[in-house]
């Protein structure tokens, strides 16, 4: 009793944020379930449990295999702009960790397209990423011709097979910054002993990253591939923004909307559920692995 | 926006991100190299916030393919003051929606995180798992439960509900910066004085605790503000172009069929401005936000 006392009043504090998080959150999550089995497809309601068929339809049964391809999709722009963003990331931290003036000023610009949202530089990049190639070049492509490189002039992404893949350039430019923000703060935290313990034992710049200085960084790069992995899961502001919903960058986070838009509410909750698990599969062995390694320190 | 950090460095700012020691001035062909990159990624960075730029002070006659790159003949605000004209409501309106979200979810999120981190209490890191995964589920899987709710409860679509959701989910993301900033800031030792004295919870918290939060208020109030005003998928669900936020207005002005690019521009920069200015003005803080973002590092 006397140990209620200590932590109960803490657990009070605490419990109007379970309580919301419970609902809206874990409970919400299984409405959603529930809808996804169900057959309510159409703004009439639903009359029955319909077991899994709205999950098995989707991969066996969907118009023109809509939902493959928005997953396929998906799977290319999560490799572009994972690759991409964790690439320019870890170049400019390695630019700018040591040995350049003005270091300030350079991470300040790299990091700002952060603040923007992707509604606001859709904008933009939609009108840089024009498709006219040749003399009508425009944006990207009339760059590219400036600078003689006509054989990288490319339809961006309105080409069916790689357009998400250019689709990802944005999202690139958006968070390299951030990742590289992070890796900085890794290159940081490296005792400066450790530099010079390898520099007496005769190591090469070479191999000082790659022995000593690389592997501290791993922690970092985990974490940055996870935010950046859940982000792409998630996408769905750039894509309508640059190109609106359309069947060539479509994506399970649009296909949602999409389907609710003709009141399909089995089906959207279907999609969002596979979503959701496709985002857990990572999440969770990573929420699990982090609290066990708090307890170890 | 979206991150996390389970295990809690304190936020870095930019004291833990400045160079460990003073570089030593080097000159050679290395340093030669990597200024060459810095200044060639510096424009790559900004060659959209150029385009968006120029565009917005270019005249209809003015704005096409062939002319994308290059200064206006004529400059003109005309494009500006149409943007204005459009977006205006949703700017104010945005404002209401994106400050009382920074304020609430910050308060709720130091109470919480001082629980989960000095006044904690059996199971407390199963619980606070348990709260970070709502940081990462995609929206989709609770959105159609959710505007079913607001739909059935006549709550009308708008500023007020979205406040009320951006709280509900930003939950997570601040409990874990305050838990993250208490864990490392506050000695356990300060807690147990306090309670010796018999302080109990709400006053440890609000006469030690309280004072001493500042940083961590100045984090979640960017994040919170940033993403609030920055969002585009709970505002496309729970709002519509007469009472939803700039994201939307934006989309609106931009999204038609043949838009005008100059005005669509002189948008995107309105829109962009706000969290812009808060980058700018409170940018070492912002990076701390974005570490804490970072579940490990």
């Amino acid at each position: 009793m006397r140990k209620l006392r200590h932590w109960g009043p803490g657990l009070l504090l605490l419990s109007p944020s379970l309580i919301l998080l419970a609902i809206f959150v874990y409970g919400l999550i299984a409405w959603t379930t529930k809808v996804s089995v169900s057959d309510e497809h159409n703004a009439l309601g639903s009359k029955g449990f319909v077991g899994l068929e709205n999950y098995t339809k989707l991969f066996t049964n969907d118009i023109n295999d809509r939902f493959t391809h928005s997953l396929k999709n998906l799977l290319i722009f999560t490799v572009v702009f994972l690759v991409g963003a964790m690439f320019f990331g870890l170049l400019w931290a390695f630019i700018l960790e040591r040995g350049v003036k003005a270091e300030g000023f350079f991470r300040t610009v790299y990091l700002f397209p952060m603040a923007v949202s992707f509604v606001a530089s859709g904008v933009v990049w939609r009108w840089l990423m024009n498709p006219n190639k040749g003399d009508s070049a425009g944006g990207l492509n009339s760059v590219l011709g400036g600078l003689g490189l006509d054989f990288l002039q490319n339809t961006w992404w309105t080409n069916p097979d790689w357009g998400m893949a250019a689709m990802a350039i944005p999202a690139i430019w958006q968070l390299s910054g951030y990742v590289m923000a992070l890796f900085l703060a890794g290159f940081r935290g490296i005792p400066q002993e450790l530099r010079e313990a390898a520099a007496m034992d005769g190591a090469s710049t070479y191999r000082l990253y790659r022995n000593v200085i690389f592997p501290q960084l791993t922690p970092v790069a985990l974490s940055a591939l996870i935010i950046l992995g859940h982000m792409s899961m998630k996408m769905f502001d750039l894509i309508m923004s640059v190109s609106g919903p359309q069947w060539l960058t479509e994506v399970p986070a649009i296909y949602v909307w999409q389907t609710l838009l003709t009141s399909d509410y089995a089906k959207a909750a279907a999609i969002s559920i596979i979503l959701l698990l496709l985002v857990a599969v990572v999440i969770v062995p990573y929420l699990i692995y982090t609290n066990r390694q708090e307890k170890n320190a | 926006m979206t991150s996390t950090s389970v295990e809690a460095p304190p936020p870095p700012s930019i004291e833990t991100l400045a160079p460990v020691r003073k570089p030593k001035r080097r000159g050679g062909p290395g340093a030669i190299v990597k200024y060459a990159l810095a200044l060639i990624f510096l424009i790559v960075v900004l060659m959209p916030m150029y385009v968006l730029i120029v565009t917005s002070f270019k005249s209809g006659s003015d704005i096409g393919v062939a002319s994308q790159w290059s200064l206006p003949e004529t400059w003109t605000l005309a494009s500006w003051e149409k943007a204005w004209t459009a977006l205006q409501p949703a700017f104010f309106r945005t404002f209401q929606l994106a400050i009382p979200v920074a304020v609430i979810s910050s308060l709720i999120g130091a109470a919480n995180g001082f629980v989960l981190s000095r006044w904690r209490f059996p199971g407390a890191d199963v619980v606070f798992t348990l709260i970070l995964f709502g940081m990462f589920i995609p929206y989709q899987a609770v959105m159609i439960p959710l505007r079913e709710i607001v739909t059935t409860l006549g709550i009308p679509p708008g500023i007020t509900t979205l406040v009320f959701v951006h709280c509900v989910y930003g939950i997570p993301i601040c409990t874990l910066i305050f838990r993250n900033y208490y864990a490392t800031t506050v000695p356990e030792e300060l807690i147990e004085a306090a309670r010796v004295d018999g302080a109990g919870l709400l006053r440890t918290f609000g006469r030690i605790i309280l004072p001493i939060s500042i940083p961590g208020f100045v984090v979640t109030v960017i994040w919170q503000f940033t993403s609030a005003w920055n969002d585009y998928l709970f505002a496309i669900f729970l709002s519509n172009t007469r009472n939803g936020p700039i994201t939307i207005a934006l989309n609106a002005l931009a999204g038609a069929q043949s838009p005008d690019y100059a005005a669509s521009m002189a948008g995107a920069l309105i829109t962009s401005l706000p969290t812009l200015v808060v980058y700018v003005l409170l940018g070492r803080w912002f990076i701390g936000g974005l570490m804490a973002g970072s579940v490990k590092s």
